[in-house]
């Protein structure tokens, strides 16, 4: 996995509260056996109208915001379904951080899997950061400091330690799980005494 | 350890499962069960060919078709080449690493979350988890059961474990008595009509109150696979009489031997007297009304006695842009009656509602009535085969195909449009599945969500009508 440790670039702002999953790949595009591939899909529905052609003013093909590492967004973004194919998506935009005010759990959990910062933070704050993309400004996200830098302003974001670990260093989290193979074979041992019908014969 | 400090449901499995406390309350969880399809796994089991890594335990896993399954012409080659693609590569990785798979031909094939309670698989105090966000239907049981990424699937397959943080404790309340014609599917609406889709984002949802404890299994599975619609990870219930009658003797409940010993386990799951929950809600059951999805998140919701609402009764502008793109999209009116919105197709099934009672509810409205003539298509697609033979066996078939619906083979169907089951768009839908997305049943389609009673009675009027009067 790529390493996040500092990001400045000019962002998107798409302020859209509780955008979902299928907004991000339509289920239709998930049947795919492979990693890549999702992001000529991505936000389908809001680059492409009904018959295919694309959508003149919309902010993820934009001249304006081309180039693009940070996507600035509405509340509850990336709620619905758990499919990892939309981080897969927003990555092959070329987005390595997303703010908003808040992410659904389990997108969330799948961003970090995928080298992808998300950032939460106040409304107000999320306002501000996106007038500031609106305008062509460059934004840093320092993930070691868990600051947002805008012209002037700074804002602090609170970060699962676990998962800043994993960021910061690109870790392989299976390889670091078998880390602890010794304890998961003693838990079993345990579990099977416990609960033996757990186990099939 | 537990000590004297009363717990709740979801502390008492988190606290059976920690393999390794982790810094900043994360912990290495093990987990007991996994069930798999074809959508969400083959990029984990070719991470695991990757890395040459072994599942840890293949006993632990369950694998069924169930996206992309055509529920018709069975019998003749899958018209998509590259669900085709999908399926073939499920069947290939099973034999490979040598799981249990139940092909598209068995009688026990159908929704993975279905099958799972189906087969006595789900059970009281597990931690379950699938590629499929709609795993919280296990939660009905008493399991600790939650979707994950693809990533996280090939993690558990390799090391029976995820790294995860705790979440918080929610119950929903529910007292008094649903009225009739109201179910679960209503309570679940109701619920996330208040709360919002990101009312219980970082939670795990407790449902209690007498409206839970007279909800059959059915009924408990349909409200726990809404929970991630309310933005809560998983959904639980604490099992009962009813829990253990519904395993007794399902092919993996626990044997005779095991048996006492299991259901005297699993009646400690349940919260302690005085547990302390984070966030408390509560509805009164005697007020719930039969509810209809008008816009493009669960949360817009209405009463079938309603309207849809007026941008002047939202305060945040956010969310008043939001009602005028929802409208757009769903081409209604502000202020517009519930009843006044026309149906155009009907779907019945989805892991939120595809078992025998959802499908018992659709025959009892459907029996001696026909569709109304706007009506383009009537699907009931059960949940699995042993729903579709159940139903069989009870001449449900019959009636509803008197009716004018068309009877399926097991599959998702037309809750996502990745199979042949698709809605064109502009066509309003009733339907009784968990979202109503914009595009979810295909583009440009109207989704409208409701329950299998509500819907079987927009078909037979050709708009929405409250099934109370029925």
């Amino acid at each position: 996995m790529e390493k996040f440790t500092q990001v400045t670039s000019i962002a998107t702002p798409y302020m859209r509260a509780n955008v979902d999953t299928d907004i991000i790949i339509p289920a239709k595009h998930l049947k795919s056996i492979k990693r890549t591939g999702f992001g000529e899909h991505a936000f389908e529905t809001v680059r492409f109208d009904a018959v295919g052609n694309r959508v003149g003013d919309n902010v993820f093909d934009s001249d304006r915001y081309k180039g693009a590492k940070i996507l600035v967004t509405g509340d509850n973004f990336g709620c619905g379904s758990s499919r990892e194919h939309a981080p897969w998506a927003i990555a092959e935009l070329g987005f390595r951080c997303i703010i908003a005010p808040s992410f659904a759990d389990i997108f969330a959990g799948n961003c970090v899997k995928n080298g992808i910062l998300t950032v939460a933070l106040p409304q107000a704050e999320v306002d501000a950061i996106a007038m500031a993309a609106e305008g062509g400004q460059d934004i840093t996200v320092n993930l070691e400091d868990q600051t947002v830098e805008v012209g002037n302003s700074k804002y602090e974001f609170d970060y699962n330690a676990a998962h800043k670990h994993m960021l910061l260093n690109g870790l392989d989290s299976i390889g670091q799980t078998l880390q602890a193979s010794a304890a998961i074979s003693a838990f079993e041992e345990k579990q099977k005494h416990m609960t033996p019908w757990l186990y099939r014969a | 350890m537990s000590g004297t400090m009363p717990q709740t449901m979801y502390d008492k499995i988190w606290e059976h499962h920690v393999v390794e406390e982790r810094e900043g309350g994360v912990a290495l969880l093990y987990i007991d069960r996994h069930l798999v399809h074809e959508v969400t796994s083959p990029q984990a089991f070719d991470g695991l060919r990757a890395a040459g890594r072994k599942i840890h335990r293949p006993d632990s896993i369950i694998a069924v078709p169930d996206h992309n399954v055509p529920t018709k012409n069975r019998h003749l080659p899958n018209p998509d080449p590259m669900s085709t693609a999908q399926l073939t590569a499920l069947e290939a990785n099973v034999k490979e690493f040598g799981l249990e798979y139940i092909a598209i031909d068995d009688v026990r094939q159908g929704i993975v979350h279905v099958i799972g309670p189906e087969q006595g698989f789900t059970q009281p105090g597990v931690t379950l988890v699938c590629g499929d966000s709609h795993t919280s239907t296990h939660g009905a049981f008493g399991a600790l059961a939650f979707g994950i990424g693809t990533s996280e699937v090939e993690h558990v397959m390799a090391t029976q474990t995820l790294v995860l943080k705790k979440s918080q404790n929610m119950r929903v309340t529910v007292n008094g008595t649903l009225p009739v014609g109201c179910t679960a599917k209503d309570v679940a609406l109701a619920i996330i009509g208040k709360i919002g889709t990101g009312g219980g984002t970082g939670y795990v949802i407790e449902y209690a109150g007498s409206v839970i404890e007279g909800l059959s299994m059915e009924g408990r599975m349909t409200l726990c696979n809404m929970s991630i619609e309310a933005g809560a990870r998983a959904g639980l219930v604490a099992p009962d009489e009813k829990t253990f009658e519904y395993l007794r003797g399902k092919p993996k409940s626990p044997k005779a031997g095991q048996w006492d010993a299991a259901v005297s386990f699993w009646k400690t799951l349940g919260s302690d007297e005085g547990a302390s929950f984070d966030t408390e809600v509560v509805l009164n059951g005697d007020d719930i009304v039969p509810q209809v999805t008008w816009g493009t998140s669960p949360e817009d919701v209405a009463p079938v006695t309603g309207f849809v609402p007026e941008a002047s009764d939202i305060q945040d502008d956010h969310k008043s842009a939001s009602l005028e793109a929802a409208l757009k999209y769903m081409g209604l009116e502000q202020g517009q009656a519930i009843t006044d919105i026309p149906v155009d197709r009907v779907f019945v099934g989805s892991c939120t509602n595809s078992r025998i009672e959802d499908i018992r509810a659709v025959a009892e409205i459907a029996k001696g009535r026909k569709i109304a003539d706007r009506i383009i298509e009537a699907i009931v697609v059960p949940g699995s085969g042993l729903v579709k033979e159940q139903a069989e066996a009870e001449g449900l078939d019959k009636i509803l195909i008197d009716a004018g619906f068309e009877w399926r083979e097991p599959g998702c169907s037309m809750c996502l449009a990745m199979n042949p089951d698709k809605a064109g768009a502009g066509e309003h839908v009733a339907s009784t599945s968990n979202r109503n997305f914009v595009g979810r049943q295909g583009p440009g389609a109207r989704t409208h969500l409701v329950s299998p009673a509500m819907a079987a009675a927009a078909a037979i009027a050709g708009h929405f009508v409250d099934v109370r009067d029925f």
